[in-house]
């Protein structure tokens, strides 16, 4: 497994919403594998709309995407980019539409071609992965809204995708869920991008923090350099930067 | 919210297949509801009670579900026997009872009864997730089994919603009132639950077209057509003749 070989490539992307002003404005961003990358930036800045253009839920005005060395552009194309990347939604409502868990999470790998039997056995095991035993023959709908988010996640990783799209995935959810999250995020092996606009949570869970900007992509730096402690600041303007605090540690 | 309290049992007609049960109740409903004779109604109405029974359901829950369809059967009673035709047989001022009336109002009470408890039996005692299932087996065009089962998931989203629309309006001071005020506030909290539904279902499309999507659903369940499945064939053939054979034989 090259360290360095690309999932996904944006080139060039623009796109507005009909009517709009251009959310997208000629967007570049790479995400390599096992890279774990955050994506920060205020609400309508474009961050949820970059990720549904890789997903191809949304057609860009024009630029190039490229998933694992090769262009995407047909809807065939897209439904092989969708089997192999996971993306998680931000309200767990909208992904877990089945009656009970174990179809939810068996309705990916079926999906993929998997028997019955086999698509069981792959959801049994990712409930015990995520701690969720015993949640099979649980109502969707009246789970908790926590326990909604780990099920998604769980609903998501069931197909072993190579990389995971994450938006905004901690809305709403309390300390305990959030921990939960944050731990099993650092455990995977995989590759992801998380939106969201809680600096505090990326600097947990990412090592490269970006953020969306005029609609472009900056670096804003290495998630340890930059802080992670409970204060909120206007993004962009006055970014600063713990100097003194780093080069203690 | 809705809960699916008969479905958690483990009597024999809970482990019956789900499929069986499907289109037992099926027949057995068409052959109460097409019956006419007192007797063929009574004995149908003992054999529901006797299902209910061998599924050891909790009597309060049942009873409150009865007494939902009983409350429209009220009505049937107050208005049929005055307004249908026939020959009177007690006079309530300048109205007559009609026996036929009181015959025709007896037959519906005692049909939606029996049917009503044949179904809470047969098929309360499975999840609306396993009736899905069911269904599929069955051949019904897998369009229409999501819509009943995306129906089932998203009533509760959707009557969240609408609560918390309600109550936003309802914390800016809005009382429901007689006047064009009411009525414009309503038709504006069902608008925009049209849209958010509108918004929500393409999520939800989305959502299902990242996980692979295609176009087609697949079941997960397995059914099994066991001993028990073919005991009960035999008992409900033995019970809907005998249902016939009340209904068709005069019995002097």
């Amino acid at each position: 497994m090259g360290e360095n070989s690309v999932i996904i490539q944006l080139e060039n992307i623009d796109f507005s919403y009909a009517g709009g002003k251009p959310v997208l404005d000629d967007l570049c961003f790479t995400l390599e594998e096992g890279a774990k990358l955050g994506i920060i930036g205020h609400n309508g800045s474009g961050k949820t709309t970059m990720l549904h253009i890789i997903m191809g839920l949304l057609k860009p005005s024009s630029g190039t995407i490229r998933a694992f060395g090769k262009p995407i552009e047909t809807k065939k194309d897209f439904l092989d980019v969708r089997r192999k990347i996971g993306f998680l939604f931000q309200d767990a409502d909208d992904q877990l539409f089945c009656p009970t868990v174990l179809e939810d999470i068996a309705f990916g790998p079926l999906n993929l071609g998997k028997s019955p039997t086999e698509a069981r056995k792959m959801a049994m095991e990712t409930l015990e992965r995520l701690n969720l035993k015993g949640f099979e023959e649980r109502v969707t709908h009246k789970l908790s809204g926590g326990e909604k988010k780990l099920v998604a996640l769980a609903t998501v990783l069931v197909m072993e995708p190579k990389a995971l799209l994450l938006d905004e995935p901690t809305t709403g959810l309390d300390e305990d869920t959030n921990i939960r999250i944050i731990t099993l995020l650092n455990s995977l092996d995989i590759g992801y991008i998380i939106v969201s606009h809680e600096y505090d949570f990326l600097a947990r869970t990412t090592r490269d923090i970006y953020s969306v900007q005029n609609g472009q992509i900056v670096y804003d730096g290495d998630s340890s350099a930059l802080h992670s402690h409970y204060h909120r600041h206007l993004m962009g303007k006055f970014r600063h930067r713990h100097e003194t605090l780093s080069s203690q540690i | 919210m809705l809960q699916e309290p008969f479905s958690t049992g483990n009597s024999q007609i809970h482990r019956l297949d789900p499929r069986f049960k499907m289109v037992l109740a099926t027949v057995y409903a068409f052959v109460v509801a097409l019956s006419n004779s007192f007797p063929a109604l009574i004995a149908a109405l003992i054999f529901s009670f006797a299902l209910i029974g061998l599924c050891r359901l909790g009597f309060l829950e049942v009873a409150k579900r009865i007494a939902l369809v009983n409350g429209f059967i009220v009505f049937l009673w107050v208005v049929v026997p005055l307004t249908y035709d026939g020959q009177s047989i007690y006079y309530l001022g300048p109205f007559g009872v009609s026996r036929e009336g009181v015959l025709v109002s007896a037959r519906i009470t005692l049909k939606s009864n029996a049917i009503l408890l044949a179904f809470i039996a047969l098929i309360a005692s499975s999840t609306v997730a396993t009736l899905g299932s069911a269904l599929s087996r069955l051949k019904i065009p897998a369009k229409i089994i999501y819509l009943l089962l995306l129906n089932y998931r998203y009533i509760f989203v959707m009557e969240e919603e609408y609560r918390r629309l309600l109550r936003s309006a309802s914390i800016r001071g809005f009382r429901p009132a007689s006047n064009l005020h009411t009525y414009k506030t309503y038709a504006y909290l069902i608008g925009i639950l049209f849209v958010k539904a509108s918004d929500r279902a393409e999520r939800v499309y989305n959502a299902m077209l990242c996980r692979g999507f295609a176009g087609k659903f697949y079941s997960l369940h397995e059914f099994s057509f066991s001993r028990l499945d073919l005991i009960w064939l035999v008992v409900m053939t033995i019970v809907i003749i005998g249902l016939e054979i009340l209904e068709w034989v005069k019995i002097a």
